[in-house]
């Protein structure tokens, strides 16, 4: 055990350091400068913006990023929806499947285009290697491309520019793709495929196996879809097992080098508006923010979890830690990870916005599956998804200075920019958009027939699975306490409803806080102005996230996961 | 702003094929052109043969439940075209029991799984069982299963073998797998790994 712990503090801490070095790279790409890779990519990114008709250095207002953003999600989601609806009629379908159904094709294709990659179907039974490849890793890179646009168009906005423009969505985005995520890819891809994570066009070998019997084995082109959907915090594995299969997560070191995919671009933009605005120890005291919350929260999973399931124990299960097994509540989890690595991945996961899993959170202890829940409720933003997570953190560190103005009567500013109302209004628009769909549809569900139809397991577990649901797809996650059954028209449309809202909706008031924030002077900072580069300021900031969560959603986790704890402590079981 | 509208629409329809052919078709390509070549084995499942057969993959369990074979774990698999039917180790239709901790289904497989790990290894009715053998993982193909529980079952094979039983827990630590680099991971013990070492004849 002691072992383990030591392995995810080593992981943790090559994200730190690898984001550190990262974030300035981010802050040149994103400022137009020359990097490493220009030789080789600056060409390939002047013949995309040739092809599509950019013009590079037309910089857009918020109102014209917005339309940009929308139009390109909407181009985007219809061309991956087509692809699954005709996929039968398409190359690379070796195991014959047939067309998605409508309502399936739509929730999957709003799905991968939100950057959620919540998934109502089995993929080795559904998906065709076209599909997967062409209609769903195009969303792993420009879904993560466009969260990455959006945080630095918000950075962009508050440090000092004096523009009103925030700069040009496609241009940001093909950046992304180009000098970040693909060369990322390309590299990582090769590292999980040396491991043994599956890169074939080939149809599904049949072995025969030492018992005799006939074994499919399900195989595909998935190295190069498992790096993306862990980098672009995507989280839609290939197979219905996600990260828990071996085909996705061979071994020990894959499953730490997944982690370390999922963290280090959140961290690094942390790092980058730290370097944009001038001042890195900004960045500093958001990115400790985020470390802080995530770390301790990644302790509560594991304790929960090797602590073990007391039900199990009273039937004769022997769950201790020992020389010969790694013992703890192993119901959902494979044996190569365990219980400490498997928690440290749920609350990676959810901590951003990846939503790939490598055990069944749905199996977690109470406890142990009330940190993913929590995380993604606290709005991924510690350290939250590819730019999803800068721009909600932002969001929090405006209310903080208030909060913080409030309390020394004093007009709030950030980074030099006065808070005023308008501000902390589309701030605080912004952070209840998400409580107001995952209770709202979370409430109309228990209220509904449909809805109630969904649960697989019985009392208070069965709420948390609807809860969770709501949660995961609003915050644009993606994992799931997988025992709902979301495949119905009920869900599939409730579901996709949450993920847009989540995503787009939420990001109005957003990019609208961008554009109010861009055309403000800077004042100079007076002996009177708070600091926001210091530890005060990232204790004050990780407070207003846990009090605004505690207070928006703690009944419901009482009558979800907290009921369940003390039920089970109690003895108490479900039928 | 509306009046540009259709010139968007047109920019992003040409910058989303643009995307697609670089990263849906050109980027998993080259992956694949690359693994082909340099990961064979890797890439194509790490496929186990013998006598020219593909019996299995070292990364996919697959079902044992002859009692001169160590059992896997339970697998929560089932028939994609009939979901309700039970089909262990199915590995094409991966799946978890995503049963909840609290939830009385999973305490009533269990114990029924509890007392058969008791019976088929002669053990006493009260004796502990490690948690991983009578636990389903995610995948329903976990290809391993810790030392204890390979352990508990030596006598059991032994004795179907007619082996001596310290020969069997002899191979089954040479045959433990330890964390990757030192620290990552739980050590393990591959079943198809230690059963083909069985019948290949190692703890003779």
């Amino acid at each position: 055990m002691v072992l383990d712990i030591i392995g995810v503090a080593i992981t943790f801490l090559a994200v730190f350091v690898c984001a550190w070095f990262l974030g300035p790279y981010l802050a040149k790409v994103f400022g137009g400068e020359r990097v490493f890779l220009s030789p080789v990519v600056r060409p390939v990114e002047r013949s995309f913006y040739w092809l599509s008709g950019i013009k590079e250095d037309r910089e857009q207002n918020w109102f014209g990023y917005l339309v940009a953003m929308l139009v390109l999600q909407l181009v985007s989601l219809l061309f991956t929806y087509v692809i699954l609806r005709v996929q039968d009629h398409l190359p690379l379908n070796p195991m014959g499947f047939s067309g998605v159904a409508p309502d399936l094709a739509m929730n999957t294709a709003i799905s991968f285009t939100t950057n959620t990659n919540w998934q109502n179907y089995t993929g080795e039974q559904t998906m065709s290697y076209l599909s997967q490849m062409l209609g769903l890793v195009i969303h792993n890179f420009l879904s993560a491309a466009t969260g990455i646009a959006l945080a630095v168009a918000l950075v962009r906005a508050i440090s000092n520019r004096k523009l009103s423009t925030i700069g040009n969505f496609y241009v940001d985005a093909t950046r992304a793709i180009l000098y970040v995520l693909l060369p990322m890819s390309i590299v990582g891809g090769l590292i999980l495929a040396s491991q043994g994570v599956i890169q074939t066009l080939g149809s599904y070998p049949v072995a025969h196996t030492v018992e005799g019997v006939q074994q499919a084995i399900a195989v595909g082109p998935f190295a190069s879809q498992e790096v993306i959907k862990d980098l672009g915090n995507n989280g839609g594995g290939p197979f219905n097992a996600n990260s828990a299969h071996p085909f996705e997560n061979p071994n020990g070191f894959t499953n730490q080098f997944e982690i370390f995919l999922e963290l280090v671009i959140p961290f690094a933009l942390a790092v980058m508006f730290g370097r944009m605005v001038g001042n890195v120890k900004q960045g500093l005291a958001i990115g400790g923010a985020m470390a802080l919350v995530l770390v301790s929260a990644t302790g509560i999973a594991m304790a929960a979890e090797q602590s073990g399931n007391p039900a199990l124990t009273g039937v004769g299960v022997n769950q201790a830690n020992t020389a010969t097994q790694a013992g703890g509540n192993m119901e959902g989890k494979s044996v190569r990870f365990g219980p400490i690595y498997s928690a440290e991945f749920a609350a990676s996961t959810t901590g951003t916005s990846t939503g790939s899993v490598d055990s069944a959170h749905d199996s977690f202890t109470p406890i142990g599956g009330m940190v993913p829940m929590v995380l993604i409720q606290l709005g991924e933003i510690t350290p939250g998804g590819v730019g999803a997570g800068l721009y909600g953190m932002l969001t929090f560190a405006v209310i903080a200075v208030f909060i913080a103005g409030l309390m020394v009567g004093r007009t709030p500013e950030y980074l030099g920019k006065k808070i005023e109302s308008r501000e902390v209004r589309l701030a605080s628009l912004a952070i209840l958009i998400l409580p107001a769909s995952i209770l709202g549809f979370a409430a109309l569900s228990v209220l509904l027939p449909a809805g109630k139809a969904g649960p697989l397991n019985p009392g208070a577990h069965g709420f948390s699975e609807i809860l969770y649901a709501f949660s995961s797809t609003t915050g644009n996650n993606g994992s799931a306490f997988a025992g709902l059954t979301g495949n119905t028209i009920y869900y599939n449309s409730t579901l996709g409803a949450a993920m847009w809202l989540g995503r787009f909706i939420f990001v109005i008031p957003i990019l609208a806080l961008a554009g109010s924030l861009a055309g403000k002077k800077v004042a100079p900072a007076s002996a009177g102005t708070f600091a926001t580069d210091t530890t005060l300021f990232t204790g004050l900031l990780v407070g207003v996230i846990i009090i605004v969560g505690a207070l928006t959603f703690f009944p419901a986790l009482a009558l979800g996961p907290l009921l369940e704890h003390f039920q089970l402590a109690a003895g108490h079981l479900a039928h | 702003m509306l009046a540009s509208l259709p010139s968007e629409l047109l920019r992003s329809l040409r910058l989303t094929l643009v995307i697609a052919v670089a990263t849906g078709l050109i980027y998993p390509l080259l992956i694949t052109g690359i693994s082909q070549v340099a990961f064979h084995d890797q890439a194509n499942g790490s496929l186990v043969t013998k006598n020219g057969q593909v019996v299995g993959s070292k990364l996919i369990g697959q079902q044992f439940t002859k009692p001169e074979y160590f059992h896997g774990r339970v697998s929560a698999t089932v028939d994609p075209n009939n979901p309700t039917k039970a089909s262990p180790y199915n590995a094409a239709n991966s799946a978890g029991s995503n049963l909840g901790p609290s939830n009385q289904a999973l305490i009533d497989r269990t114990s029924k799984d509890v007392a058969a790990a008791r019976k088929d290894n002669y053990l006493d009715p009260n004796a502990p069982i490690p948690a991983d053998l009578v636990t389903a993982d995610f995948s329903g193909v976990d290809p391993d299963i810790t030392e204890a529980p390979a352990l508990l079952q030596a006598n059991r094979v032994a004795l179907a073998r007619n082996l001596d039983p310290t020969k069997v827990r002899a191979l089954v630590e040479r045959h433990v797998q330890g964390r990757v680099l030192v620290i990552f991971g739980e050590p393990r013990v591959n079943v198809l790994d230690v059963n083909m070492a069985l019948d290949s004849g190692e703890a003779r």
